[in-house]
């Protein structure tokens, strides 16, 4: 087992492991820390396919900004443990396994169909092509994307501001 | 090498995971967190591809993925908050009908 496959199991299986525990975990903040240690996991894969730039992204913004924004608005709605009503019978007995089937089912076709794929050994990715591409190619897309968060830090303001008799 | 049918594998696995947790869970946050578990495994997906293929498009895919995630994160996030505070409750079963 060389040390490249070693760490794709290790970082998967914490990946899957969180998925896991997210779905079965009852408290909305034990959900929001499995995904925590989800994304991290893949901040590894990331490194491990050599796009740096996008692993350091990924943990600043979405581990960083977005899962804290989660755990405030947790905290902020004081939410607490998930009501305790059972699925219904046929949804537990038939419904989760075949979910977990399909699940199977769809992971092992596209892995399948996409082993013909080559593994293109290449030196991590640099920032600089990537920014090239960025702020050449896509540049309209990017001055897109700031309009966009602009119209969401207007829309967040808006919503979550109190009624009061202004 | 690992093979990037193995990346593939993965991110289709967490993909069924989170859409797994957005149909049987409950609250309305945990429902929110799956669609972003959603958006992970497909950015794995990109990434994969982004290595396979030779190109970096998929990785400036990915870019714009995280940051439109992180965007409808903030709204959807205070819609949230505005349900909670309408209607008193995070289930999801509870806000289903537009009239109070």
């Amino acid at each position: 087992m060389t040390l490249p496959l070693f760490l794709f199991s290790v970082l998967a299986v914490v990946a899957v492991a969180g998925a896991v525990s997210l779905i079965l975990q009852r408290h909305p903040i034990h959900s929001a820390l499995s995904l925590i240690v989800v994304m991290v996991a893949l901040a590894g894969l990331y490194l491990l396919l050599g796009a740096e730039f996008i692993a350091a992204v990924q943990v600043i913004v979405y581990g960083g900004a977005i899962m804290v924004l989660f755990v405030f608005v947790i905290m902020l709605l004081n939410a607490g443990e998930e009501e305790r009503t059972d699925f219904s019978r046929m949804a537990r007995w038939a419904g989760l396994p075949l979910a977990a089937v399909f699940l199977v089912e769809v992971a092992y076709g596209v892995a399948r169909a996409a082993s013909r794929l080559p593994t293109a050994a290449q030196a991590p990715v640099s920032t600089r092509e990537l920014a090239e591409l960025l702020f050449r190619d896509y540049v309209f897309p990017f001055e897109l994307t700031s309009f966009l968060i602009l119209v969401a830090v207007l829309g967040a303001i808006v919503l979550a501001r109190r009624e009061d008799s202004d | 090498m690992v093979p990037v049918s193995y990346y593939l594998a993965l991110s289709g696995v967490l993909f069924g995971l989170g859409m797994i947790a957005f149909v049987f869970k409950r609250n309305i946050i945990t429902v929110f967190m799956s669609i972003e578990l959603m958006l992970n495994a497909v950015n794995l997906a990109f990434v994969a591809f982004s290595r396979a293929l030779g190109q970096l498009q998929g990785q400036v895919f990915v870019f714009f993925v995280i940051v439109v995630a992180a965007a409808e994160a903030a709204v959807g996030l205070g819609i949230i908050l505005v349900i909670a505070r309408n209607r008193q409750t995070l289930n999801v079963e509870r806000v289903d009908s537009l009239k109070h």
